[in-house]
Parts: C-alpha cells; sequence; structure tokens
C-alpha cells in the first residue's frame, strides 16, 4: 500500500472534485447514457425480434446458446479496436461496438422467454380460436415478460458500465475523464470513477423497479430481480 | 524488429505490408509472435487462472455457507449482482492510489467479477438434490458430512462447471482491460496499436482474435471435463 495519510487525502480531493463540479460530470454521465441508450436500442431491434421468433419457433437454441457464449467472449476493447479500424474515432463506432454487446444477453433471454413457454397454455389459446398473431401478442409475450426483460437490464447494464472504455475510441462519457489523467489529475480520474459506479448501480437498480412494477402481477416472484441473473442454465 | 521490450509498429520500417496499413498482414505476426502476441497471451493465461482459481475458493466457501445457513444466499445474492455492475475501468482506476500499477490492483477487479458469476452457480448446484433424494440419503445412515461430500456435491457438479464457463470466458475478455494500466494480457496490445496515429489494424485484429480464441478454447475444456465428470448426464441427453 501507499502511504495511507496520502492515499485518504486522495479521495478526499476526488470527492472535493465531484462536489465542485456536479454540472460538468452531470453532462458526462448524459453523454455516457445516450451513447448507451443508442447503443441498447440497436441492440434491442436486432435482439429481440430475432430472439422473439426463434423462441416461438423452438428453434435454433444453437444460435441463442451460441450468442451468449460469443457476446461473453467478445471482449469490449477488441470490439472497439476493431470497429474503429472500419467506422473511424467517434459516436457510431462505439454505438455499434456496444451493439453487439447488447445483442447477447437480449437475445438468449428472449429466446428461453419465448421458448419456454408451457405449450399446453399456447394450444389451448388456438383451441379457443386464435390467431398466431394474437397467440403471440396476448399469450406468450406475456408469458415471456419477465424474461426479456431481464435481457433488457443485464444489456442495459453491460452497456452503461463498457460505455466507460468507448473513451480511447474517443466519447465515452465520464470515461474521457477516466482515461485523461493528464487533463482531470488522479481526483477527477477518481471522482469520475466513483460517477461511473454510481451511474451504473442506479440504472441496475431503476431497471430492477422498473422490470418488477411490468411483470405482470401473476408471474411476480417476492425474490429481488437480479440475484439470478448470474446463473447460467445448463448449456449442452 | 525483433528488439525487446513493447514492439510499437514502426511506419517507416517493415513490409509494404505493414507500411502500408493493410487490412491484415501475416508477416507482421510472424515477426512478433515471438517477442509480442506470445508473451501477453501467457500473461493473459496468468491473469485468468489466478482470478478464477481465488475466486472459485471465496464463492465455495461463500455458497456452502449460505447452503447451510438460511437467510444468507439472497443477500449475498444481491450484493453479488450490484458488485458485477461496478465498471472495470472504474475500479482499476480507484485501487491504483492503493496499490500502485501491480498485478495486485489488477487481480482484485477480476477476483471479484469471477467470484460474482460462480457464487450464484455453486449455490444453485448444491440446491439441486432435491428433498427426496436428501430423505433418501439420510435414510441409508448419511451423516451431514457424507450427505455433502456424496450427494450433495456430485449432483453440483453440472452447475459448478456452468459457473466455472462463465468465469473463465468473461474473465478472458475483462482482462483485456487491465493493460490499461500497463504491459498485462493481450489487451496490452491492442492498447499500443490504438496509439498509433492510425490504429495500426493487424495488431488490433491478432491480439482481438487470440483473445476470442483463448475464451472459446478454455469453455470446450470445461465442456470437456464436465463430461468426464459427469457421466450420468450424457445417458439423459
Amino acid at each position: 500500500m501507499i502511504g495511507d495519510a496520502a492515499t485518504a487525502q486522495t479521495f478526499l480531493d476526488a470527492v472535493a472534485f465531484v462536489v465542485e463540479h456536479p454540472g460538468f460530470l452531470a453532462g458526462k454521465a448524459l453523454d455516457q447514457l445516450a451513447l448507451s441508450g443508442a447503443a441498447l436500442g440497436l441492440g434491442a431491434a436486432v435482439a429481440l425480434p430475432l430472439g422473439v421468433a426463434l423462441g416461438h419457433l423452438h428453434r435454433g437454441s444453437g444460435v441463442a446458446i451460441g450468442a451468449s457464449i460469443v457476446g461473453r467472449a467478445l471482449p469490449s476493447l477488441v470490439l472497439i479496436g476493431a470497429f474503429l479500424t472500419v467506422l473511424g474515432i467517434g459516436f457510431v463506432n462505439n454505438m455499434v461496438a456496444l451493439a453487439v454487446l447488447a445483442t447477447g444477453p437480449m437475445l438468449t433471454n428472449a429466446y428461453d422467454g419465448m421458448d419456454g413457454v408451457d405449450r399446453d397454455v399456447v394450444d389451448a389459446a388456438r383451441g379457443m380460436g386464435m390467431s398466431r398473431a394474437q397467440t403471440i401478442a396476448r399469450v406468450e409475450l406475456p408469458l415471456a415478460t419477465p424474461l426479456l426483460l431481464t435481457g433488457i437490464r443485464v444489456a442495459a447494464v453491460t452497456v452503461v458500465a463498457t460505455a466507460p472504455i468507448a473513451a480511447i475510441a474517443g466519447g465515452g462519457g465520464l470515461g474521457d475523464v477516466i482515461v485523461n489523467q493528464a487533463s482531470y489529475r488522479l481526483e477527477g480520474v477518481l471522482g469520475a470513477s466513483f460517477c461511473v459506479m454510481a451511474l451504473s448501480a442506479g440504472v441496475w437498480l431503476a431497471l430492477a423497479a422498473l422490470q418488477r412494477a411490468m411483470t405482470p402481477r401473476a408471474l411476480r416472484t417476492d425474490r429481488v430481480p437480479g440475484a439470478a441473473d448470474l446463473t447460467r442454465k445448463e448449456l449442452p | 524488429m525483433t528488439a525487446a521490450g513493447p514492439v510499437i509498429p514502426e511506419f517507416g520500417k517493415g513490409s509494404a505490408c505493414v507500411t502500408g496499413d493493410h487490412v491484415f498482414c501475416w508477416d507482421w505476426v510472424r515477426d512478433h509472435w515471438d517477442d509480442t502476441l506470445q508473451p501477453s497471451l501467457v500473461d493473459h493465461v496468468e491473469l485468468t487462472l489466478i482470478a478464477v482459481a481465488v475466486g472459485f475458493a471465496i464463492a465455495f466457501a461463500l455458497a456452502l455457507l449460505a447452503h447451510r445457513v438460511p437467510g444468507v444466499g439472497q443477500p449475498v445474492g444481491v450484493a453479488a449482482a450490484l458488485i458485477y455492475t461496478i465498471p472495470s475501468l472504474a475500479i482499476f482506476q480507484i485501487l491504483v492510489p492503493f496499490f500502485g500499477l501491480s498485478t495486485t490492483t489488477v487481480e482484485i477487479p477480476l477476483v471479484g467479477y469471477s467470484l460474482v458469476m460462480l457464487y450464484p452457480n455453486i449455490l444453485a448446484g448444491l440446491q439441486a438434490a432435491t428433498p427426496e433424494v436428501l430423505e433418501a440419503a439420510r435414510a441409508m445412515g448419511l451423516e451431514r458430512r457424507q450427505v455433502l461430500l456424496r450427494v450433495e456435491l456430485p449432483l453440483a457438479v453440472p452447475a459448478i462447471v456452468g459457473g466455472l464457463r462463465l468465469a473463465v470466458v468473461s474473465t478472458v475478455s475483462i482482462a483485456t482491460i487491465a493493460a490499461f494500466l500497463g504491459e498485462q494480457g493481450l489487451g496490452y496490445p491492442i492498447f499500443q496499436a490504438l496509439k498509433q496515429p492510425t490504429p495500426f489494424k493487424t495488431e488490433i485484429y491478432a491480439a482481438g482474435a487470440l483473445v476470442v480464441a483463448l475464451a472459446l478454447a478454455c469453455d470446450l475444456v470445461l465442456v470437456a471435463a464436465r463430461r468426464l465428470l459427469v457421466p450420468w448426464a450424457r445417458a439423459g441427453s
């Protein structure tokens, strides 16, 4: 450990930095949320329809499982670096790289949610004269809601927590401060690091509350959503 | 060309491919395998193994505790999920004042991330034994310790391996960020390439491909290990 008094002073300076620059840090946090939101939207536009369609057809489990493994294996740094060579520095590169990260959890959970709907329930809906579209919209999607929302939440937290790395390719919100010790000094770097941690924990908690509110009452469990996020289902 | 230390591609030298920064230069990979890629790969494997091994030991102890003491599992699970939201770049920076630009600074977060992925999976595995199975084991005269060693742990193996796959693949991936703090792992060549006036494509692609290949190779090894450890699962599927 480096000198304890000096370390304590450094952290006090970091807190002072946050207190003295709330507007600047809030602006950076908003940049980060904008980038994350755009990436999440782009990823969701691809992953959710695909996952829902495959899960509805009970086909392509390999695609869903592969997406979860490859999604985990692809490091954010590699994605951002690789897209940077194609798309150049800036918002578009970072958005695309983060969107790729977001697709994994959303695709897998959307697939699992739809695939896991009790077939008897679907048969009953069809037997009552519901069309395929009605069955999806009024039976399967509501029953798949908890897992769909879990996928979105995990993807959102992954993207928000990874966004600072986008700073190495220009524009990562609070990450811009974290990687620029030359301009902001250690107290700025640490202050921004605390803000990033608070931001991603805040996003996680907010989405967990939202998920609870949006889950149909009958499907609600008393457990806090999120505790099971990190459990892996049995895979082949 | 093969001087010691980090190799920064020199655009003035090298083959026409390297000088012109073409899409991928095999000759650069050949020339710099020994001095850049291979040492980084070995380093990366080391970072991952330490993180997962230490994380596993802590997660296993926590899961055993939660398994024995009711009411511990849920709060620890939520805490684990919250730890997972901590951005790697931020926590690396926050630990620098304490431990400097050292391996310790890098390993603490990596251990933390692998721990929070292993814990819920190990706990789920320990809880895989149904009440009927436990009843039968006790009726056969097994003591508590014997139930754990002969019934619960074997039944937990599939979930534990599942957690290990998740932890290893994620740790390989997150360990690339460690290079932000210095010459550690396969992230280092990528950061070096990104520092060039024009990002050096070959180095990014080669190191990136090695990270992904390492992650997928580890995953395959664990799948194979599970086949050996859980022979009864094959009969079912």
